[in-house]
């Protein structure tokens, strides 16, 4: 599953960050997931705790972090109209999973529903971020 | 905070040489020489891959004759092995058609596609790299870390003095250069060698045209013959 690599990239992305802030207990962990990359949310919740279990020198449990989906935001740089992914429906299963893979392959299959230029922009709702980090210090 | 730059040295731990064919201007051949090179070192049994940066005109696809890819999903993407060699190209994902991009996006593609791609323990990783200094050149400067280049020039003038440029950047940002290498040399152009000793860059040696090499593209055990990837051969022994 690919979303095994991202949730690996979270948990040490948090690791890093907490020993950074010199944090020695995180409490909570936002992480947005932009609805263009279409991740499954159980597999995602599945691969964070298998992959806590992995790493035994980190400062927190896998369920403090949480996670939000963030609608994405799609914009024409040239006739600016603004869009979302669910305004289009016509996408094939492959293209959607070419775009759960690598988001910015949108530009493939994607035109802007004003003009039809491959040229907008992914505003909101890429991928994978974390968002914040909570602890004790 | 972006997550997938805390895991991209992991995804390239196990590999022993990464090697970055640049050389600054479109068409000298850096994509046939990476893949070639691929090919060479993988018919004599090493573990190597083949990762094509160019997303706006990949082509190493081409060269090796394959273009229905599709990359395993175990945790993460693996790359499909093609003639022996595991090779991971944006083609996988764009079904053959053109992909106009930006340079933001195209450095979250190349951040996105490094921190999911699990290449494993390989001896060369080649990396065909993009032309020009633009994003995907800085990006894969940034990202990957343990780069070495392999710079390839021809007798033009012009990529010549594109390639010193490229040259004088990686070299201000200490990035380890194997060397130069010629390609497409005619009988009656003038040694390259000659002309890079100001540069204090090692000459990694010439390959010379070979108007058969286009007949050979797309059919490996075909490429494998030509002189080209003879002399590239040879050269590869002395450097690598």
């Amino acid at each position: 599953m690919h979303e095994w690599a991202l949730a690996e990239a979270v948990i040490v992305a948090a690791h890093q960050e907490a020993e950074k802030q010199n944090i020695k207990q995180i409490t909570k962990v936002l992480v947005k997931i932009g609805e263009l990359q279409q991740i499954d949310l159980d597999i995602f919740k599945f691969a964070l705790e298998n992959i806590k279990n992995i790493y035994d020198d980190l400062s927190f449990d896998a369920d403090v972090i949480d996670l939000e989906v963030e609608p994405s935001l799609l914009k024409c740089k040239v006739c600016g109209i603004e869009w979302e992914l669910r305004d289009l429906t016509r996408l094939k299963e492959d293209e959607s999973e070419a775009i759960h893979f690598i988001p910015e392959t949108a530009h493939v299959f994607m035109r802007c529903p004003g003009c039809g230029t491959p040229d907008f922009e992914i505003v909101k709702g890429r991928g994978v971020w974390i968002q914040s980090i909570e602890g004790v210090l | 905070m972006d997550p997938r730059l805390s895991v991209i040295d992991r995804r390239l731990d196990k590999i022993e040489n990464i090697i970055a064919v640049s050389g600054g201007k479109g068409g000298i051949g850096k994509s046939i020489v990476a893949a070639a090179s691929a090919l060479v070192l993988a018919e004599k049994g090493r573990m190597v891959g083949l990762l094509d940066l160019d997303f706006c005109g990949p082509c190493a696809h081409i060269i090796l004759g394959t273009d229905n890819l599709y990359p395993e999903e175990e945790k993460g993407i693996v790359p499909p092995k093609v003639n022996g060699i595991s090779f991971m190209s944006i083609i996988s994902f764009t079904d053959g058609c053109p992909w106009a991009l930006r340079g933001s996006e195209v450095s979250n593609a190349i951040t996105e596609l490094l921190a999911i791609t699990q290449w494993g323990t390989l001896d060369y990783l080649f990396v065909d790299m993009p032309p020009g200094l633009g994003d995907p050149a800085l990006d894969a400067i940034r990202l990957i870390k343990r780069m070495k280049y392999l710079l390839v020039a021809t007798p033009s003038k012009v990529a010549l003095d594109v390639m010193k440029k490229e040259l004088q950047v990686l070299k201000e940002l200490n990035m380890k250069i194997m060397g130069i290498l010629e390609n497409m040399k005619r009988k009656e152009s003038e040694p390259l060698s000659g002309k890079l000793e100001a540069l204090e860059v090692p000459f990694l040696g010439s390959l010379d045209y070979d108007p058969y090499l286009e007949e050979a593209v797309g059919n490996v055990p075909e490429l494998l013959k030509t002189g080209f990837a003879q002399q590239l051969q040879e050269a590869i022994e002395k450097f690598i």
